[in-house]
């Protein structure tokens, strides 16, 4: 495991700071600093904008194989180890891998990410991660031409995590995307946020986000990385498929059966903040848009 | 000591309240506020009702005629607190914007239910003084049976909007479900 010393850790205030000192110098500037943030180049409303704390951010989380409330993940998670820990990426390959955290970490060099996120019970915040295109380890692989789809599963470890004690979801946690969703440039594989090691409650050591899908979607912890021909049934679609559909696209226009997708409250504003319209793959749109070209949203939600 | 019993239960009952506001003001509600006031209002509302339907089981269990004296107030606060949860709801969450609003009441069924259990409580907290029950006689034990539909949907309201952990929602209706059970009088039935 890599330790970090406290002095090479950014403290919040300062990178809040540096973030608006980056943002102030102006477009000639920024444009280099922030050409792979295609969130922080678009100007929306300074709300969505803001970064969310550090604090909220990671005492606030759903991850229910350390508990199901929002607070267990942060209490339960602490004296989870994430070394050693290797990922497999396996299935439809010509030739399966298995790679430590050491080695991805030298393969893959991290940079600053900051993407909205929304949850499917209607909050969000702003989170700079840290990570890497998951295009890119995905390409160590070669997927055979049956492959169309790519599974993910997290740990499965009930006695360090102590949610999977409960039948709460269908454990391991496990997710699916298409594969050209999976290797489109804002799919992210995750090792940090705020510019530390990516804390136990958040997903450590290594998760995946995807910014224009509601949260769970965004599976953490992970350990293998499954190409397969079928569309993988996600642990939500298990325990309610009428509600949680397998592309669970941000969309303010289809509601979860339950309630309004329309608005979004923002983590972190106080009990007086008004709520505000979520957007269309959470404003990713025009990145995103294309891959459902011809697709009722309404039907595959 | 019974002449201190509706004063503490009223003291008592307000206590929730004042814990609501002091985390309001102190800012102690975490990063979901309103959800987290929401919620607090919504369970308090549940367990006055609790409350006030364990009551006459407790009268009849304890052959002490003091309980039922405290009942009235008790139900006050279930409208109390109801009104709160939904002032919640429309005023702070939504900010009076009524299309949202009523899309919900219409469309999710677990705000409809909700409603609706809030609209019935209106006649009962309007009937509830000793006025209203001498004037509407017989039919103002009839109107108050009202309570029990209102515990059900209370409690179906908790259920449906809760995502997959059914746990607390089912204990509210386990517990709903005893009290009403123990009103059914199961002589009455079998001597028929």
């Amino acid at each position: 495991m890599i330790k970090f010393k406290n002095s090479e850790i950014t403290p919040e205030k300062i990178y809040k700071n540096r973030r608006s000192f980056i943002k102030s110098v102006g477009l000639g500037a920024s444009s280099i600093a922030m050409s792979t943030i295609p969130f922080a180049n678009k100007s929306l409303a300074s709300e969505r904008d803001k970064l969310t704390s550090y604090k909220d951010i990671t005492t606030y989380n759903n991850y229910y194989e350390f508990g199901t409330s929002k607070s267990d993940p942060y209490r339960n998670s602490q004296i989870f180890k994430t070394t050693p820990w290797d990922i497999a990426i396996e299935g439809e390959v010509e030739k399966p891998i298995k790679l430590s955290m050491e080695e991805i970490s030298e393969m893959f060099i991290s940079e600053e990410r900051i993407y909205r996120l929304r949850c499917v019970e209607g909050w969000s915040m702003v989170i700079p991660w840290m990570g890497f295109s998951l295009s890119k380890l995905l390409s160590k692989v070669n997927p055979t031409n049956k492959a169309k789809f790519v599974e993910f599963e997290s740990v499965y470890d009930p006695a360090q995590m102590k949610g999977q004690r409960y039948p709460v979801l269908n454990w391991p946690y496990n997710e699916g995307l298409r594969i050209d969703e999976a290797m489109h440039p804002l799919t992210t594989v995750v090792t940090g946020l705020y510019g530390k090691k990516l804390p136990n409650q958040n997903g450590a050591p290594l998760r995946i986000f995807i910014p224009w899908k509601y949260g769970f979607k965004s599976a953490k912890a992970i350990v293998k990385i499954k190409f397969v021909e079928n569309m993988p049934t996600s642990s939500w679609m298990w325990a309610s498929p009428r509600e949680y559909g397998f592309y669970s696209n941000v969309n303010p226009n289809v509601d979860h059966p339950r309630w309004s997708q329309a608005t979004e409250r923002i983590i972190g504003e106080g009990v007086w903040a008004p709520r505000v319209k979520t957007l269309m793959f959470n404003g990713y749109g025009d990145e995103v848009a294309s891959l459902y070209t011809g697709m009722d949203l309404k039907k595959y939600f | 000591m019974i002449k201190y019993f509706k004063p503490s239960i009223f003291i008592l009952s307000t206590i929730p309240f004042l814990i609501i506001i002091y985390k309001i003001f102190f800012n102690e509600l975490g990063p979901e506020p309103v959800k987290e006031i929401t919620h607090f209002t919504g369970e308090w509302t549940l367990i006055f009702i609790c409350l006030t339907l364990a009551m006459s089981p407790l009268k009849k269990l304890t052959n002490l005629n003091f309980w039922v004296k405290g009942r009235r107030m008790l139900g006050l606060f279930v409208f109390f607190y109801a009104s709160l949860h939904l002032l919640t709801y429309v005023g702070i969450d939504y900010r009076f914007s009524w299309q949202p609003i009523f899309d919900d009441v219409v469309k999710k069924k677990y705000i409809f239910v909700g409603f609706a259990a809030w609209l019935l409580l209106i006649p009962l907290t309007l009937t509830s003084s000793q006025k209203m029950m001498l004037l509407l006689k017989q039919n103002w034990k009839k109107l108050h049976s009202l309570i029990y539909v209102i515990a059900i949907l209370g409690s179906l309201h908790f259920i449906w909007l809760s995502k997959t952990i059914y746990f607390k929602p089912l204990i509210y209706f386990v517990i709903i479900t005893i009290l009403l059970f123990l009103r059914v009088n199961f002589k009455r039935i079998f001597n028929k």
